[in-house]
């Protein structure tokens, strides 16, 4: 036993990782244009998803129905809990398809299959460039640029929900067009004595983020805040339109609009307030649009973060719901065939907007499901064709480093509602962190 | 019969008998040998889990505090980089103060008020209001930490049960979010871990009561001694051992405290409630920083054992 001990203290911890395999698809099935198939034998992909969201599980049952010599093996695990394994599983039970937490680590260990052969031959780079540019990671780890490392279900986006009953209350018929139009609004809102904003900002999660990256789109351009995010060299969030948006965002907590306890909220109970209609707004994304479609059907409007002057630029968040194949996986092709059908089957489109309120991944002009005009799903989908027109996407800041939210934006955001921490210390100190984090 | 047979020849005797001790006592040792062979033998699978699952992760943990490692890819060597980082970053060293905090809430109270409670108990040890009395206290005990976590921070949101009883009784003032406040969250995740700690201090300190002589009672009764000259001239002196127990298990919950305040918190707002347990799991589990992770978990068993071992000392210091 005690040589077990000494002998594990004297190695240093972390073993080298295995070399991984040729990327290149070299499977014998190919289709007619060469591009890869799961063929006709009996198949089992190994799938990690994550629990809670029925969305790939939904994709796997239909993708069996089409192709019966393909099922699944499917483990499921809270987001958290994947972030965790991700590397561990990837690396000694490579799942075939695994719901991604951020790409540029897992990517630059080695651990995650090169796409780019695939996206050639399905032709995938001929999609709109915005869609997977978040999960081209280059070989420093930087993302934006590079061979692409993951692909999306569907690609999701946020904004403003509004409860339609209590927007008429205070005069508000239709979505405001400018951010002066928004702001009169939440005045009019509060003074109703309603809340005008329950925004999650409680414990580890600084929802209060929503907000911000949205009025930062519509001081600044989306596509600065990307390369603050993707790690650029000289990149920094502590720009003078940020600025301006951190101070627009306090002027909304001193004006009171926030609801009180924002700081001890979390993200079900900020949920269940906006459905029980205690609250006019929140900043939230198109995953919840076929969630608020059925719980309060018809009473939810859903708007982009307004531009300062009418008919001004403006953006969103816009993340890919990422899946990769792991570089040990058994069945690369078939996994990555997979991932093309769920971008360009018509069946598999209609679950991705009908199951995952998402837009679908896949060319501009790719077939659209039919949706009940009324739904909150349908104007989200509008939002999400409007910021692909005006390139308007961008990633989330919380991505932008692996701690940066939890241990900057969090805990930098929650000082801000408190009045602990001012709009140019915010952004000053989030740059910090971020320094410190890609320089060490 | 050795003995017998050399009774008349005095010297033969002498060296018999030194035989006979001889053997007597290499026949002691081997039986003392082989009872401490059974002995350890019955020790060794026990012995075995605790170098296996205690004494090497201790071991690992040291090792790994000096590298920089991810806990996957080869890790760097780093020396002392990852300890100098723990009095260099505010966050680190305030999760330490933050941890510190927390034995006032987590130590003093739940003994101040076992202490009381159980004197007050005492009083009436014989009637079935006793019994009644010492399960009620002792319930929090038994309940998961999580769910004490729970339904504490249910009752101490915005409208939970907290704060509509200061409504009630007029104080909408002070009514808050008193977890999502800077100034009253750390306070309030305090307040959880007194009412799960009170319980424990409470039954551990009336079971020492009982084991005080009621003469000593009644003597200081005769010399007219009031209740509180009784409690601070017996009942306290009598209860060292139980108090520094109390203060001892209490102390280890507040600095690895964990539970409460991941469910209650997560640490936040601002990491005004952030404690050394949660940072070492951020660390680890998400920033994987497992070599930094592991120098603050070295540092936090360093000061659990400077404020517990100097406690165990002063109690062996009364004893003798």
């Amino acid at each position: 036993m005690g040589a077990l001990t000494v002998m594990t203290a004297c190695s240093s911890p972390g073993g080298t990782a295995p070399d991984a395999d040729e990327t290149a698809p070299s499977s014998a099935a190919t289709n007619a244009d060469g591009a890869p198939t799961c063929g006709t034998e009996p198949v089992t992909l190994k799938g990690y998803f994550e629990t809670g969201f029925p969305l790939a599980t939904d994709l796997t049952e239909e993708f069996t129905a089409q192709y019966p010599n393909v099922t699944f093996d499917i483990r499921e695990d809270q987001f958290a809990v994947l972030t965790q394994n991700a590397p561990r599983v990837l690396a000694d039970d490579p799942p075939d398809l695994m719901r991604l937490p951020q790409v540029s680590e897992l990517a630059e260990d080695g651990l995650l299959l090169n796409l780019d052969p695939y996206a050639e031959s399905f032709g995938w780079d001929a999609w709109p460039a915005s869609q997977l540019e978040q999960m081209r990671v280059d070989d420093e780890g930087r993302r934006g640029d590079g061979p692409l490392y993951a692909m999306g279900l569907n690609f999701s986006m946020t904004g403003v929900f509004y409860n339609k009953d209590l927007a008429a209350q205070i005069g508000m018929t239709t979505p405001p067009a400018t951010l002066a139009e928004l702001d009169s609004y939440l005045q009019a809102a509060k003074d109703a004595g309603l809340t005008p904003i329950a925004q999650f900002n409680g414990g580890a999660t600084g929802g209060f983020a929503f907000p911000l990256q949205g009025l930062m789109a519509s001081y600044g351009d989306p596509a600065e805040i990307n390369s603050w995010i993707y790690q650029q060299p000289d990149s920094t969030i502590d720009t003078p339109a940020n600025l301006e948006a951190a101070e627009h965002l306090a002027s909304w907590v001193d004006a009171g609009y926030f609801a009180e306890d924002v700081n001890s909220m979390d993200y079900s109970t900020m949920m269940s307030r906006f459905i029980g209609g205690e609250s006019v707004f929140i900043f939230n994304g198109d995953w919840e649009s076929g969630n608020l479609d059925t719980q309060m059907p018809g009473n939810v409007g859903f708007f982009l973060v307004p531009p300062v002057e009418e008919g001004g630029a403006v953006g969103a968040m816009s993340a890919p719901l990422t899946f990769g194949i792991s570089a040990y996986a058994e069945n690369p092709d078939c996994a990555a065939f997979f991932l093309d059908w769920v971008a360009t089957n018509e069946e598999a489109r209609t679950i991705a907007v009908e199951i995952g309120g998402s837009h679908p991944m896949g060319p501009a002009d790719a077939f659209m499901p039919e949706v009940d005009a009324d739904t909150v799903t349908a104007q989200t989908l509008e939002a999400g064709a409007l910021i692909g027109e005006q390139d308007g996407a961008m990633d989330f800041i919380a991505n932008a480093t692996g701690s940066i939210y939890a241990k900057s934006w969090t805990p930098n955001l929650q000082k801000l509602f408190a009045g602990e921490q001012d709009p140019a210390g915010l952004l000053s100190s989030v740059q910090a962190d971020y320094d410190a984090e890609i320089g060490g | 019969m050795a003995q017998r047979q050399t009774t008349d020849v005095p010297g033969r005797r002498e060296a018999v008998d030194r035989f006979t001790s001889d053997s007597r006592r290499r026949a002691l040792k081997a039986r003392r040998l082989r009872r401490g062979g059974l002995a350890l033998t019955l020790v060794v699978p026990a012995a075995l889990a605790y170098v296996l699952f205690v004494v090497r992760p201790i071991f690992l943990t040291i090792q790994y505090s000096f590298y920089d490692w991810d806990g996957v890819t080869p890790a760097t060597w780093v020396g002392a980089d990852n300890y100098a980082a723990l009095l260099r970053n505010p966050e680190l060293s305030g999760s330490i103060l933050n941890a510190f905090e927390l034995i006032i809430f987590f130590s003093f109270v739940p003994v101040a008020l076992g202490l009381f409670t159980a004197n007050t108990i005492r009083g009436f040890a014989t009637s079935r209001l006793a019994v009644v009395a010492r399960t009620v206290l002792f319930l929090p005990q038994i309940i998961p930490l999580v769910a004490a976590g729970i339904m504490w921070s249910w009752q101490l949101a915005t409208n939970g049960l907290v704060n509509q009883v200061l409504r009630l009784i007029g104080l909408d003032g002070v009514a808050r979010a008193w977890l999502g406040d800077f100034d009253t969250a750390l306070p309030a995740v305090g307040v959880i871990g007194a009412w799960v700690l009170f319980g424990l201090c409470m039954l551990l300190l009336l079971a020492g009561m009982t084991k005080i002589d009621p003469a000593l009672y009644e003597a200081a009764r005769i010399d007219g001694a009031g209740p509180f000259r009784e409690f601070f001239s017996i009942t306290l002196p009598s209860l060292r051992q139980e108090v520094v127990v109390c203060v001892t298990v209490t102390v280890i919950a507040a600095l690895a405290s964990f539970d409460i305040v991941y469910i209650a918190t997560q640490g936040g707002p601002g990491n005004s409630t952030l404690v050394p347990g949660l940072e070492i799991y951020y660390l680890a589990f998400f920033q994987r920083e497992v070599g930094q992770a592991s120098a603050l978990a070295v540092a936090l068993m360093v000061l659990v054992l400077a404020v517990v071992l100097p406690l165990q000392w002063i109690n062996r210091e009364g004893d003798s």
